[in-house]
């Protein structure tokens, strides 16, 4: 079983979501997150008092799923959620150990 | 004509020199002054209306700038010296600025805890023969005590305790609003006496709250992090209703003012309007002019900066006097706020003084030239604008000095009781949760 940890711009969201539908994926978890890579912030200013903001909301999407399908769900990510400017994001794959679901206590690929 | 209207003043002193002398003749001579049923509604309405700026407006409005670890204790301690002015002004402070006798700086002690007031009572207005009940006018001008002192609160916020805050409240109306109040508006106010023209508070509530502010937070020191951290407002969205509630409260602050229902009550109102929108949009202009986006908080500031400025010119002023008057205040106090605090480099969190302080100034010494007949106010043709001048400028050069005096000594009141400044944990955890035990977002 493979993670796939993608980095996206917020307003990618939907076009990903149906993307990885579109290649098998059956769940996701999404976390609204802070960061900063290439991509510079934005100054801030209130009555004349200036802030950068180096850090920049992002999306971050969590997909567990099985060895083969990795492949397909990075594609997948890549392909809709880029725009071709800086600030589109990462992809990162990690292998995963278990997987349990609590409901009936299935393990591993029958969990997913 | 001058010399028959000499004439009949000279009667009018000889005939109160009798009727003093014969109280019991005198009274049953002269009718009784008319209590308008228009006039009392409507000062009602106006005194329901400036509460409404303290809470939830300027509540709303400060507590919006504030991090959001520090909403609620922002908006108790507005709410909370609100209600202790309230208090004071039934016990000693209504008869300090407005009871019977005293000299310039205060009055006699005779209404202290509102002796012998009954609703039969009446005060007068600005037209002979014409009163509106007394307890409506202590309760008008006892929201007006309520809101000064809270808006001293915006330069010390985020750091100062609940228990400073209350002490210094105390003794700040005791011995700097009561007396400046007096001073100003009873009769027998120095100021009063020498002509100073301010139609609703320019000096008594917006100069004396400022200054105070700066004095204040200049003794408090600065919030830890301030200004190499970033500090922001965690609500403009607050902000703004806050601002929404202070414009539309303003009106029963500034056309209040007037005492009655009547032309000059519609001159401050159109007034308020008017330099209000017109400092709104120029707050913008003037950061657009020095490289920034006009942005919501301007908007914002620039309102208040205007309905700052018009307070003293309200009655006192033409329309397009009121819009000049509204922009120049409002593009100096960008100014204030944006350069010179950075420059100066004291912690006026909210901008008390650069807003309330620097405005209040601008329209206190602007109402002794918008005043004019010949620039549309409300003057007589013989109105001599530079003895206006000079009589607005020793107003409000006192009121500086009076204000910064004492609260020197209110605050180190305070500190002697207290301690004034809340600990570096307390600070930097909140003053939501080590001052009241809640949190404003749960």
């Amino acid at each position: 079983m493979k993670l796939v940890i993608a980095i996206i711009k917020p307003f990618k969201l939907d076009e990903v979501r149906e993307a990885l539908s579109g290649v098998g994926v059956a769940g996701m978890t999404v976390t609204e997150v802070k960061g900063f890579g290439r991509q510079k912030g934005q100054t801030e200013i209130y009555r004349g008092a200036e802030y950068s903001t180096n850090m920049v909301p992002k999306i971050k999407i969590e997909v567990v799923c099985g060895s083969d399908l990795a492949g397909a769900v990075v594609e997948a990510i890549q392909a809709s959620a880029n725009t071709g400017a800086i600030g589109d994001g990462k992809i990162f794959v990690l292998d995963v150990g278990q997987a349990v679901r609590i409901r009936t206590g299935e393990t591993d690929d029958t969990a997913l | 004509m001058k010399q028959s209207t000499k004439f009949a003043a000279l009667g009018a002193i000889a005939a109160a020199g009798l009727f003093a002398a014969l109280p019991a003749w005198a009274q049953g001579a002269t009718p009784p002054p008319t209590v308008n049923k228009g006039d009392t509604a409507w000062m009602m309405t106006s005194t329901i209306l400036v509460l409404m700026m303290i809470l939830p407006g300027l509540a709303l409005f400060y507590g919006g700038l504030t991090r959001s670890k520090n909403m609620l204790a922002t908006m108790t301690q507005i709410g909370a010296v609100a209600c202790l002015a309230m208090l004071i002004w039934v016990m000693y402070g209504y008869t300090m600025a407005f009871g019977d006798g005293g000299g310039d700086f205060i009055s006699g002690f005779g209404k202290a805890f509102l002796a012998g007031i009954t609703p039969d009572s009446t005060a007068a207005t600005f037209t002979v023969g014409v009163a509106i009940p007394e307890y409506v006018f202590i309760c008008f001008q006892m929201t007006f005590a309520a809101i000064t002192v809270a808006l001293v609160l915006g330069s010390v916020v985020e750091r100062m305790k609940f228990s400073a805050v209350m002490v210094f409240g105390a003794v700040w109306l005791t011995i700097v609003y009561f007396p400046i109040a007096h001073m100003v508006w009873a009769s027998g106010g120095l100021f009063f006496k020498m002509g100073a023209l301010d139609f609703a508070g320019g000096t008594v509530v917006h100069i004396n709250a400022g200054v105070s502010a700066l004095v204040a937070a200049l003794i408090l020191g600065k919030r830890i992090g301030y200004p190499t951290e970033r500090i922001v407002p965690h609500s403009l969205t607050m902000t703004g209703i806050g601002t929404g509630l202070l414009w539309v409260g303003w009106f029963g602050f500034n056309a209040g003012s007037a005492l009655e229902a009547n032309g000059s009550a519609a001159l401050a109102m159109i007034n308020t309007f008017v330099a209000t929108a017109s400092a709104g949009l120029f707050w913008m202009l003037a950061e657009r002019l020095n490289g920034h986006k006009g942005s919501a908080l301007g908007f914002c500031s620039g309102i208040v900066a205007g309905l700052v400025a018009v307070t003293p010119a309200a009655g006192n002023s033409g329309p397009f006097g009121a819009i000049i008057l509204g922009a120049i205040a409002s593009v100096v106090c960008f100014y204030a706020v944006s350069f010179l605090k950075p420059k100066l480099g004291y912690d006026d969190a909210l901008d008390a003084f650069g807003v309330h302080g620097i405005g209040g100034m601008i329209g206190a010494l602007g109402t002794g030239i918008v005043y004019a007949p010949s620039l549309g106010g409300p003057g007589k043709p013989d109105f001599d604008m530079a003895h206006q001048l000079l009589v607005q400028v020793k107003t409000v050069g006192t009121t500086i000095v009076w204000a910064a005096v004492g609260t020197v000594v209110a605050i180190y009141a305070a500190k002697l009781v207290t301690g004034l400044r809340v600990s570096e944990d307390v600070e930097r955890e909140g003053l939501d949760l080590g001052e009241h035990g809640e949190r404003a977002y749960n």
